[in-house]
């Protein structure tokens, strides 16, 4: 008989959290924008992920026939090459293709590392209080006060320039925000009744921390989240446009506008497609970032 | 008042502290000591290494050198560029009117067209009008301003020919700087033509770097004003019979204004950020390009003066915008 009860409450446990993401959906839904930021993400992870599949040659392959190719519908292009080719004669959509998988995978470590470091420094600062809090706000507050850019090079010139040094410049400089989000919600959660239960109760600190407390704090990371993947993959491009991000010949997007500045004026291509590239992956992940937050948090939605 | 202001440099001058602590900490984390980095390629004796450590305190304790670091910053040292020999100070003022200048117009170019954009697009809730708005601040505030400026050159300088490619003022026109604001000097200069000229090469860079300001003012304008909107007090105003235009001109802009100003004020170390990456396009001679370049010629004194300067910077204008909200809303200048 007890089991039977034990059964079904935790039934009613899974339907509940079936319930919940339905309605998640149905929040989510009703943005027509967050919808075509969505689509248009899967479709950058489908390329990403099948980009070997799908780009019609080698990004690195010069043909030494071709160089700045213009696209196929003008004048000298070729169908070969559909959106022409670059100042040493690789495929730009083949480049561009490739350039997809260093984007996701820059905003995945970033928000990764970001999220990891931040989100434990913010709990540990709002459960303990004190000379801890003190300390790690402070600290933030150092962070905060360089503008995020500059640091994040200065992090990579002592560094070294290269792709992985630049992601963790870019996630140093990224997670006061989780800091400060994650302390501001555990000092919220605090107070409450489930958690005194929980603490009478006995439970043990790094399980009322982990998994009590933090599951409850988890709405506005989530946004973050989503706000920063975008954040860091703009911030990548910067650095390696600047030089010290991806170094060349990788197919990274910054770096190929930065490979392409001295063609502005003569070969549009070059400078054109790579914008665009960055330019809507990081409007898709907004605008679906825009719909988690109206449908996760609906307080937050004039900020 | 003075409480407020006191609490707000209590925060401000441990965070300081830091940040000369991380900057100095920084030119002793690269690769080698700082005497071989004078050195450059060309290296020097043992005897003349030792010589010059011992001359420049570097054999001292860390702890020593640090406090020594602080002396000279409070004195107003922020140490001398490896590469040009001149204080770093020296050079930072003279290129930091530069960068005023084009975040000034930046700034001013983004409130000019933020602002009334975001209120016809709340008054206009749901119109078309409205939904271009939503969409084009999305795409503003997502835009590499980098790829931006570059699209912009091609477009207005390439096809059309009609701004410069870089630079602040065309070579025809030189005049010694009196205030460092290009606008001002080349009026005071007396010169035909300069002015124009000074302007024109502001044009680019001004919309580059204003455009996510611009877009995040016309977001913030619009969700503060729908808010206000959906106050009792304007159903009260509109009840009495006033007109739309002042409901929305007096009523309701002098309560929207607050959380703008805010984001306005916020917007100073993005637009720090967006500097960098603006000045590296236009060949701007301001602070951003000079740090990129320093960065680049390994002028690590450099790097470090400026690191703190703009930091310093930063901060005195946050605590300025704290201040001027702690004014205009006492809720918060009360709040413990």
């Amino acid at each position: 008989m007890a089991e039977l009860t034990y059964n079904q409450g935790l039934d009613t446990r899974q339907s509940g959290r079936l319930e919940l993401l339905k309605e998640f959906w149905r929040y989510f839904s009703e943005n027509r924008g967050a919808v075509i930021g969505l689509i248009f993400f899967v479709v950058i992870i489908i390329i990403a992920v099948f980009a070997d599949l799908i780009a019609p040659h080698l990004p690195n392959h010069q043909y030494r026939d071709a160089f700045l190719q213009p696209p196929f519908w003008q004048e000298g292009g070729s169908v070969k090459f559909i959106l022409g080719t670059d100042a040493v004669g690789r495929d730009m959509l083949s480049r561009l293709i490739h350039g997809a998988r260093y984007s996701l995978f820059i905003g995945c470590v970033v928000v990764s590392l970001a999220l990891i470091v931040g989100v434990s420094l913010g709990l540990i600062a709002g459960f303990f209080r004190g000379w801890i809090d003190t300390t790690i706000m402070r600290l933030m507050d150092i962070v905060l006060s360089f503008p995020s850019l500059l640091l994040a090079l200065v992090l990579v010139a002592i560094l070294g320039p290269s792709l992985v040094n630049a992601m963790i410049a870019i996630a140093i400089v990224q997670q006061p925000h989780y800091v400060r989000l994650t302390r501001a919600a555990v000092m919220g959660e605090m107070s409450k009744d489930y958690v005194t239960a929980a603490r009478v109760i006995g439970v043990r600190r790094l399980r009322l921390m982990f998994v009590t407390i933090l599951p409850n704090c988890m709405a506005p990371l989530i946004v973050q989240a989503a706000l920063s993947f975008s954040t860091a993959i703009l911030d990548a491009a910067a650095l390696g446009f600047l030089g010290m991000g991806a170094q060349p010949p990788t197919p990274e997007w910054g770096t190929m506008l930065a490979e392409a500045r001295e063609f502005i004026l003569r070969a549009w291509w070059v400078v054109t497609f790579p914008g665009c590239a960055i330019l809507f992956t990081v409007l898709a992940i907004n605008l679906m970032g825009d719909g988690l937050r109206d449908a996760l948090d609906p307080k937050l939605k004039s900020s | 008042m003075a409480i407020f202001f006191l609490k707000k440099l209590g925060v401000i001058i441990p965070t300081f502290l830091g940040v000369t602590l991380i900057a100095f900490t920084f030119i002793r984390l690269l690769p080698g000591d700082p005497v071989l980095l004078m050195a450059g390629e060309r290296g020097m004796s043992e005897e003349r290494h030792a010589r010059l450590m011992a001359k420049f305190g570097y054999d001292k304790p860390i702890l020593v050198q640090y406090g020594h670091y602080l002396k000279d910053l409070m004195q107003g040292d922020f140490g001398t560029s490896i590469v040009t020999k001149q204080p770093v100070l020296k050079e930072f003022m003279t290129l930091f009117p530069a960068t005023v200048e084009l975040s000034l117009c930046a700034i001013f170019f983004a409130v000019l067209f933020g602002l009334p954009i975001g209120m016809i697009a709340a008054v206009k809730r749901g119109s078309p009008f409205d939904h271009t708005v939503m969409a084009g601040a999305l795409t503003g505030y997502s835009m590499p301003i980098f790829w931006w400026g570059l699209l912009l050159i091609i477009f207005f300088s390439g096809i059309l020919g009609v701004t410069p490619v870089s630079g602040r003022i065309s070579l025809f026109y030189f005049f010694e700087p009196v205030t460092g604001f290009m606008l001002i000097d080349s009026l005071l200069s007396g010169e035909e033509g300069a002015f124009v000229s000074a302007l024109k090469h502001l044009i680019l860079p001004t919309i580059v770097l204003g455009t996510i300001p611009l877009a995040v003012i016309a977001r913030q304008t619009r969700s503060a004003m729908l808010e206000v909107l959906g106050e009792d007090y304007i159903r009260t105003a509109r009840a009495k019979g006033l007109t739309p235009s002042r409901i929305i001109g007096l009523h309701a802009l002098r309560n929207a204004m607050i959380p703008v100003i805010t984001v306005i004020g916020l917007q100073v170390g993005v637009l720090f950020a967006g500097a960098i990456l603006t000045e590296t396009i236009f060949s701007w001679p301001g602070i951003g390009k000079w740090m990129v370049d320093s960065i680049s010629r390994r002028d690590y004194a450099s790097v470090q003066g400026g690191l703190i300067l703009i930091a310093l910077i930063i901060m005195i204008v946050n605590l300025f915008v704290d201040l001027l909200y702690g004014l205009i809303n006492p809720k918060i200048r009360h709040t413990k």
